[in-house]
């Protein structure tokens, strides 16, 4: 990628609640809440933030599977119904499985590069709970490639990341790196356990670590992973607000209410191959190469990580991917608390996708908001210290087993 | 015949009822998944569901449909591995519903009695009534070339004397299911003493394949589990007579009823689980053990008062609890009835008398809910009751004496040969009737 031409921004951060079992509201029997209201009250939020829809000049929404976890497509045309103000203005939605909000940031950002706006709302939604999970692994299965569902498991992303945790276990020994997965699913409750909005926020199991371990079944799931090893099935929103200099002007809004956007990188792998190595993630590695290449920092710079734990295997290998652990060291890493918030570097402050929740096309886009809040301190009970002389965060947002990648990296705004 | 060739062609009686229903749905889907797991097509196989109302059979079309479907979602890895060869089928949905399509496949609802004359096994569930089962049995086997095998899901007829009398050369076997039998685990067995002994075999694969919690039981009217709850029923009653002496009928059925639900650590009080069961049918098994049993008098006065003033309880086709002894919102009690006054009573003002009039509950006592999901369920009880011990109040003296009769009539069955052992009575009781603790305990 070429340096960016001018400065990009982000502001106005917002998150709905991750609605899905673990929240007291959630009633899976009753009519829950739809696309239209997380639509609205995350792209009210973050319109109320800047002063109003008239300072947007272009929408962007970052969604999966509307198309059939609620039969609706053409998500673009919602933008008008979240504020008038967006009427007869441009909106497209973006969609890359489970990276679909990390890809709508892109769109936002380019369009700011572009300079064919100077502010763009980036919204990423999904509600997933309107089908019983064993039709919404049908659903998310088309995040991977349709030839190979037949022979997939049931829960077919599971299943994938299972047989990337039975490989792990053949290299690098069964218990070890359960003990990394246990640690990484209790770091990842504790921190939900600090922000409202999230799905595990009202958590309550006191040995976290000992439910983590429970023991895989096969007969009602995968060999190798059990429920707590997987990110949870959610409904919600996250937005924000991609901006340049001079959009932020307009807005009368300070840099102090703001992260800079230093470098990032969105690649491809080819979704019809088999991983070359079931024990590594190497699109992910290489992604976190080229945003960190783009920014001109290495890790020694970040202070804290969002990235994509859609299971504690994938957590566990990003880890690695990103360098904080040679292979087969990630789980010694996790263990030993090193990604805790008090640790060497907090990853996922508020829970990530197996903690806070993980509305598939949103995620991305709640990475970036968690990053903003605590680079302008507005993480609440969450709030980690960011280090001066290490001002940067980055986030990873993964479609896929592997396959497309958005590494963004952040910094508090030097003025 | 092989087992599965057994299960090819098999007819239930009475298969719209509340429990030949549950039967039709654990034996279609067990006919399916044998065909399955044998690479056969399901629609080789039938079960006629035969019974005499064609609207109740819609009704079971309906409940299977949703029942199958719900069997099939949590089955889904299995089901992807049975189909595998089929490459039509890709989707999760796909296969589920092509499994749900299978299995009713199998079923064939009528009305008429001709279906079961090509069966090889046939269950029966109509009503507790030995004549009709002795009717429908004989019949059958005059009309049926195969020799069919029968199995009755009567919980109280010896199946020796059915045997006799419908002259099936030892074709028949009890299963008795409990209800739901689709959920409930238990299931009793009992082998009268002239019996097929290939028969026993394919009953005992069936209840293995079905992953049913088993008890043998002797060829006793009533068996264990009514054996116990019938006599159960008897003592309440008894007690309840008693108190009247001191107050009136609802105040001393609110009381025995409390005292059997709470003090005992039980879901429900006995004339709650009456009324659950059905008066009237408490009365036919009652009469049934009655006939059968010598020096005993197996009676019960006040539940024939009740019947015959309609009073009877037993559920509505949608599974609600109708009212009975109790009258019911919503499954929770809100009056007691009056056989004088033939009115239902609130609750408030009686459960207030009644509350005052047993005494404080023990301080280490938990509800039954709480109870059956400790982990420390055993010591949690014992201190329960080493409390319950020590304490004179008329509830502790009333459940004291619940508790030893309750033991006394679990050591009965054993030594009057209907139970082959004391644990067998307790797990009837703590499967079948979800009791915390079985009957027959050193806790007192």
């Amino acid at each position: 990628m070429k340096k960016m031409r001018k400065r990009v921004f982000l502001t106005a951060g917002y998150n709905t609640i991750s609605m899905g079992t673990g929240r007291k509201e959630f009633n899976p029997k009753k009519q829950m809440p739809g696309l239209e209201h997380y639509l609205k009250q995350a792209g009210q939020a973050s319109i109320a933030a800047i002063g109003g829809a008239h300072l947007i000049d272009e929408c962007v929404v970052g969604n999966f599977m509307a198309s059939r976890f609620n039969k609706q497509a053409h998500l673009g045309a919602f933008m008008p119904m979240i504020d008038e103000g967006l009427r007869y203005k441009p909106a497209v939605s973006t969609e890359g499985a489970c990276a679909s909000g990390g890809l709508a940031l892109l769109i936002g950002m380019r369009s700011v590069l572009a300079e064919t706006a100077d502010m763009v709302l980036v919204i990423g939604v999904e509600v997933q709970n309107t089908v019983k999970a064993i039709y919404g692994a049908d659903i998310l299965a088309g995040a991977g490639w349709y030839s190979k569902r037949k022979e997939g498991h049931a829960y077919f992303f599971p299943g994938q990341f299972s047989n990337r945790a039975g490989a792990y276990f053949e290299k690098y020994g069964r218990d070890y790196a359960r003990k990394g997965f246990a640690k990484w699913f209790a770091i990842a409750i504790e921190n939900a356990r600090l922000c409202p909005t999230a799905q595990e926020y009202e958590n309550t199991v006191e040995d976290l670590e000992k439910l983590a371990l429970t023991e895989p079944n096969p007969m009602f799931f995968t060999d190798h992973l059990t429920v707590f090893d997987c990110s949870k099935v959610s409904d919600g929103a996250s937005s924000i607000v991609v901006a340049s200099e001079e959009g932020l002007k307009k807005a009368g809004i300070s840099l102090s209410e703001t992260v800079e956007i230093t470098g990032w990188s969105q690649l491809e792998e080819d979704i019809t191959h088999e991983p070359d190595d079931l024990t590594i993630m190497s699109t992910m590695a290489e992604a976190t190469k080229q945003a960190l290449n783009t920014a001109g920092i290495t890790i020694n710079d970040l202070s804290t990580i969002e990235t994509h734990d859609c299971f504690t295997i994938a957590g566990i290998l990003s880890v690695e991917a990103i360098g904080f652990a040679k292979p087969g060291e990630g789980p010694t890493f996790v263990a030993e608390g090193h990604t805790s918030r008090n640790g060497k570097i907090p990853f996922n402050t508020t829970g990530g996708l197996i903690g806070w929740g993980h509305p598939t096309g949103a995620s991305g886009v709640h990475m970036a908001v968690t990053i903003w809040e605590q680079m302008t301190a507005k993480a609440g009970k969450a709030q980690i210290e960011i280090p001066a002389d290490r001002p940067y965060g980055m986030s990873i947002n993964m479609g896929g087993d592997d396959k497309s990648l958005v590494a963004i990296v952040y910094r508090k705004p030097v003025h | 015949m092989n087992y599965n060739e057994r299960l090819s062609n098999v007819a239930v009686l009475g298969a719209a009822g509340k429990m030949g229903s549950g039967i039709v749905l654990l034996t279609v889907i067990e006919m399916a998944n044998r065909c399955l797991i044998e690479g056969k097509d399901p629609c080789e196989a039938s079960l006629h569901a035969i019974d005499v109302s064609p609207s109740a059979l819609n009704g079971l079309m309906k409940y299977l449909r949703t029942q199958v479907l719900k069997s099939a979602e949590k089955s889904t890895i299995q089901l992807r591995k049975w189909y595998s060869g089929n490459p039509a089928l890709i989707e999760n949905e796909e296969i589920i519903n092509r499994y749900v399509m299978d299995v009713l496949s199998v079923v064939k609802p009528s009305t008429r009695m001709e279906a079961a004359w090509d069966a090889y096994v046939i269950f029966e569930a109509v009503s507790e009534n030995p004549d009709l089962k002795v009717k429908l049995f004989s019949s059958i086997n005059e009309h049926n070339p195969n020799q069919p095998w029968f199995l009755t899901n009567t919980s109280s007829i010896p199946i020796g004397e059915l045997n006799k009398k419908a002259g099936l050369n030892g074709n028949i076997i009890g299963l008795h299911y409990y209800n739901p039998p689709a959920i409930q685990k238990l299931l009793e067995i009992i082998t009268p003493a002239e019996i097929n002994p290939h028969l026993v075999e394919f009953a005992n694969q069936l209840a293995g394949n079905l992953q049913k919690t088993v008890v043998h039981a002797n060829d006793v009217a009533g068996f264990i589990g009514n054996g116990f709850f019938m006599r159960d029923i008897l003592f309440a009653v008894n007690e309840t007579m008693r108190l009247t002496k001191e107050m009136s009928l609802p105040q001393a059925l609110y009381v025995v009823d409390k005292v059997s639900r709470d003090y005992l650590v039980r879901p429900m009080g006995i004339f709650q689980l009456s009324d659950y069961v059905g008066i009237d049918v408490c009365v036919f098994i009652m009469a049934v053990m009655n006939e059968r049993l010598t020096g005993e008098n197996v009676q019960c006065s006040l539940f024939e008062q009740l019947m015959k003033q309609e009073v009877m309880g037993g559920q509505f086709a949608d599974g609600n609890q109708k009212d009975g002894i109790f009258k019911y919102i919503k499954g929770q009690i809100v009056a007691v009835y009056d056989l004088n006054t033939k009115q239902y009573i609130e609750l408030k003002a009686i459960a207030d008398v009644g509350d005052s009039f047993l005494g404080p509950m023990p301080a280490s006592w938990q509800p039954w809910k709480l109870a059956i999901k400790s982990r420390t369920r055993e010591i949690m009880l014992q201190q329960y009751f080493d409390e319950l011990k020590q304490m004179q109040t008329t509830g502790a003296v009333l459940a004291k004496a619940y508790a030893i009769n309750a033991k006394q009539i679990g050591q009965q069955l054993v030594r009057n040969g209907v139970a082959h052992k004391t644990d067998d009575v307790n797990t009837v009781m703590t499967t079948g009737f979800f009791h915390a603790f079985g009957p027959v305990n050193d806790y007192l």
